[in-house]
């Protein structure tokens, strides 16, 4: 069952912040359709460092699409073609063979480059740090069962809750606004009970952060919900909008 | 040879023994408090909720983790659920005994009771506090909460959401952990590998770490550092852990002084998804809560070519059903994974090289019709069909064993803190709760007993016994030679500059270990591992390649530091399975089997925790920490 592809890739290389950038092209020859994209990489960078060369840097790690840690662009798009796919999860049978991909690190001003592929997006840290927690010390945590969540909501409350902080949504957007993310974050909290009391307080001190940040502002694009990786809706940028 | 410390159990009896010992132990006023710094090292649940409880109690923290943030911690990828003897009825005692038991016997009475008991007691606080946290557990229709049935147990307590269990956990952890952020009391230190710890006289007191983007090495000064950077599996290369999951900060503890309990207690999911290319990077779990609704089999006939849905009923083998009724394929995870291995070794496994088993749902769909299936394992539907390219609603999964979890890991007292005063050590780095093999669902939540609750008081308890008299030129000087002896090892490892990739050295170390220290184990196979890990571990220092520009990020470098401590460590697991002659739990020694293959324990000789003592330039030295259980009597194991 295991076919065999080949691929070029133009890939962007960028020793550091403070020095230029280029697109260089590499060949990968005769893989299995049955590796990921990553491990494609992987191999190149074996062949790199065996000539002396600088291998390709690029965030990963669980590389079954949960950590967030990955996400870099394939041909314009973040996490590349497959829907509701992180790039780590994404196998070379999704390629033609022969075809060209072009690989560059997200692009938003809140993500400062650091190299080739990967930037620093500790700016989504800091919209949390800003208000995206219920304030409830250890210890002091009521019974579980002392109240009851709907199935509905407590679904509805989990979908936003499994954003990855991957940062999608904000390079997919034309303003690097980072409202899908935030707005997943508003919606988790705010939907369940334990969350009600400073619900509006937390709205307003992420919304503060967020352009803190220069996250630009949302102009309903909606490309950020085309390419979340954990098909969040946008609708609830309008929920966080009326919070 | 220094002797094995005090485990310091509690007297009594174990029912309550963590409420009274608790009420017991001596604190620190908030003001003293406000003046001292505790270090963590992993921002994984046990890491993130220890500095956040930490935090709110008045210390001040840094939290230092490889990853850009703690939200990325391997914990993030925990499938399954969470146990917790937690039931609507108030009094839940019966909930906590069965908990306790179904821990103490999963563990094939290798762990200590004590422990134990401490575990299920607390379950039902851990939940109480992820929910006031926000977590979003599935609820029943009535809007309570929601449990399934995890392998090894009888009863339905394990919490989950939705497939993605960890991933939440770990947001409510690391929420509490943000917000302590915000308070500023606590510091992030992403990006930072921490190589080696600052010892003076012969307590600990700081780490060094690489600082991963400028490639330099720093040193962060405690009055006491946790580590909490989880399990060692990746020692096997291919394991469902995250890519970067190590043990560097556990051997570098071990070198020091810190002494290593059970190190070749590993556990072996029998859910993965198999192999699929030389060049493959890792295996990924398929939770086993899927063994709830799906049916594992294999072909009845030997080397069985056919597609599956072509194998009339009556040619299939449900083995697991077979061999145990009562149990079915929810037996615990080492007796699904030796059965599979088994069958697949004697030529009835199918898929790539005959290595794999089927997982099957359709019994399921029909039964409960596709829609509930979906909404039950959506994603681990989609995970799988992404993987593989095939859609498990219409044909069986493949799946086959992987490494997973180790259960072994730094020796630690019932306080937690490891054989190096000031040295703690939490979660799946720490060797407490799981004996020779963990319960589904038990080790989220240790990690959270150990990091919200537990070690929150044991090092209150013993910072407030502490007086800090060392001089700060003894500290000084102790820094130093912590940095030296970290900088000597990046530059030898630079120096080298041979022709073989580290991945290479990596592969070839999981080849040995896999079939060495895997499933299955004997003495000659043990012995020859120890051989072919020396000659790996040789090669690997005279021929391994690694870039050498190390005031920059070098992910290369980052790599080879950690099989350069894996290699060490594969040795100290090869001696402690080869030591150990019984089977037990996950350690399967072909030699000591019943006559129906399953483990036989020898309780006379092997009731213990095997402790290993770090020597330089010699064989390390064994402890024994002896077991004995008096709420729970040892009995056989027996799933049949
Ligand atoms: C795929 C999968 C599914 C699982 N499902 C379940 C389940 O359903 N139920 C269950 O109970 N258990 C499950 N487990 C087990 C459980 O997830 C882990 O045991 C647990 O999450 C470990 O948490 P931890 O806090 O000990 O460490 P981790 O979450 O692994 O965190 C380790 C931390 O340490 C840091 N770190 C490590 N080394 C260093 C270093 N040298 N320097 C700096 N930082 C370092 C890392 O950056 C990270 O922050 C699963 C495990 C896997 C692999
Ligand atoms: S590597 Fe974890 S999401 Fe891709």
């Amino acid at each position: 069952m295991t076919n065999k592809i080949s691929l070029d890739l133009r890939i962007w290389r960028q020793e550091s912040v403070s020095q230029e950038g280029a697109y260089v092209e590499y060949r990968i020859e005769d893989l299995s359709t049955n590796l990921s994209l990553l491990e494609a990489l992987d191999k190149l960078n074996e062949e790199l460092v065996m000539n002396g060369e600088r291998p390709i840097n690029f965030d990963h790690d669980c590389r079954e699409g949960i950590c967030g840690s990955c996400g870099f662009l394939v041909n314009g798009q973040p996490h590349g073609p497959k829907d509701a796919t992180t790039i780590c999860q994404l196998y070379l049978r999704n390629f033609r063979d022969q075809s060209t991909l072009t690989l560059e690190p997200l692009r938003a001003k809140a993500f400062p480059l650091i190299q080739d592929l990967v930037v620093d997006r500790s700016s989504l840290d800091r919209l949390i740090i800003s208000g995206g927690f219920y304030s409830v010390d250890t210890g002091s945590a009521p019974d579980a069962n002392s109240f009851k969540v709907s199935q509905d909501n407590s679904s509805s409350a989990f979908q936003t809750a499994t954003c990855i902080g991957c940062g999608a949504c904000i390079a997919s957007c034309r303003n690097a606004s980072a409202s899908l993310f935030v707005a997943a974050k508003l919606a988790h909290l705010g939907q369940l009970p334990q969350g009600q009391t400073l619900r509006s307080e937390r709205a307003k001190q992420m919304k503060k952060q967020m352009a803190a940040e220069e996250f630009g502002s949302c102009s309903n694009n909606l490309d950020c919900e085309a390419i979340c990786p954990k098909e969040i809706s946008s609708n609830w940028i309008s929920w966080m909008n009326r919070e | 040879m220094s002797h094995l410390p005090d485990p310091c159990l509690p007297t009594g009896v174990c029912d309550g023994a963590w409420q009274r010992i608790q009420t017991s132990l001596p604190s620190i006023p908030v003001e003293k408090k406000n003046g001292m710094q505790i270090v963590v090292v992993g921002g994984g649940l046990s890491g993130s909720s220890a500095a956040a409880t930490l935090a709110e109690q008045g210390f001040h923290v840094k939290l230092i983790t490889y990853h850009d943030s703690p939200r990325r911690a391997h914990s993030v990828a925990a499938q399954g659920g969470i146990n917790a003897a937690k039931s609507i009825e108030e009094d839940n005692l019966d909930g906590i005994n069965e908990l306790f038991k179904d821990t103490v016997r999963g563990g094939d009475f290798r762990a200590r009771e004590a422990t134990c008991r401490r575990l299920a007691e607390i379950s039902g606080s851990i939940i109480d506090q992820c929910v006031a946290q926000g977590v979003p557990f599935a609820r029943e229709y009535e809007g309570v909460l929601a449990t399934r049935r995890f392998g090894g147990a009888v009863v339905s307590r394990t919490f989950y959401a939705r497939g993605q269990t960890g991933q939440q956990l770990l947001y409510g952890a690391y929420q509490a952990l943000m917000r302590q952020v915000a308070n500023q009391r606590v510091e992030l230190l992403p990006r930072r590998d921490v190589l080696e710890l600052i010892k003076v006289n012969g307590v600990i007191r700081g780490v060094v770490s690489r600082n991963l983007l400028s490639g330099k090495l720093e040193v962060f000064r405690a009055h006491a550092v946790i580590l909490a950077t989880g399990g060692y599996s990746n020692v096997y290369f291919l394991s469902t852990n995250s890519l970067k999951s190590n043990a560097t900060a556990i051997w570098r503890a071990h070198k020091q002084g810190a002494f290593f309990a059970n190190p070749s207690f590993t556990q072996i999911h029998p859910t993965c998804i198999p192999l699929g290319d030389k060049y493959q990077s890792k295996l990924t779990l398929m939770s086993e809560s899927l063994r709830n609704d799906g049916r594992i089999w294999l072909p009845k006939q030997i080397n069985d070519k056919r597609h599956p849905s072509d194998i009339p009923e009556l040619q299939r083998d449900y083995f697991l059903e077979r061999l145990y009724p009562s149990y079915g394929n929810m037996v615990p995870r080492d007796v699904a994974s030796r059965r599979a291995k088994e069958l697949c070794d004697a030529g009835f496994g199918v898929g790539v090289d005959g290595r794999s088993v089927y997982l099957d749902l359709r019994d399921a769909i029909l039964r409960k019709g596709p829609q509930e299936i979906k909404s039950k394992y959506g994603n681990l539907i989609d995970m799988y069909e992404r993987i593989v390219g095939e859609d498990p609603l219409a044909m069986p999964m493949r799946i086959y064993p992987a490494p997973h979890y180790t259960m072994g890991g730094l020796w630690v007292d019932y306080h937690l803190m490891s054989t190096l005063p000031g040295l703690f050590v939490l979660g799946e780095a720490n060797c407490t709760v799981h004996g020779a093999n963990r319960l589904g669902a038990n080790a989220l939540l240790q990690c959270l007993a150990d990091g919200y609750f537990i070690a929150p008081s044991s090092v209150t308890a013993w910072l407030a016994g502490q007086t800090f008299s060392p001089s700060s030129q003894e500290i000084d000087n102790a820094c130093i030679e912590a940095m030296a002896k970290a900088q000597k090892r990046i530059d030898d490892l630079v120096k080298v500059k041979g022709g073989i990739p580290v991945d290479d050295f990596h592969r070839k170390l999981g080849k040995i270990m896999i079939n060495r220290c895997g499933i299955i184990r004997d003495e000659r196979g043990l012995r020859s591992g120890l051989k072919e890990v020396n000659e790996l571990k040789n090669q690997f220092h005279n021929e391994v390649r690694v870039p050498f520009e190390v005031d920059c990020p070098n992910p290369e470098l980052e790599k080879a530091m950690r099989v350069a401590d894996f290699l060490e460590l594969a040795h100290l697991m090869l001696s402690d399975a080869l030591s150990r002659e019984e089977s037990c739990g996950a350690h399967f020694r072909e030699e000591y089997q019943t006559k129906e293959g399953e483990a036989l324990r020898d309780d006379e000789n092997y009731s213990h925790i095997a402790v290993w003592e770090f020597v330089r330039g010699a064989s390390s030295i064994k402890h024994v920490e002896g077991l004995s259980f008096s709420a729970i009597q040892p009995d056989k194991r027996s799933y049949r």
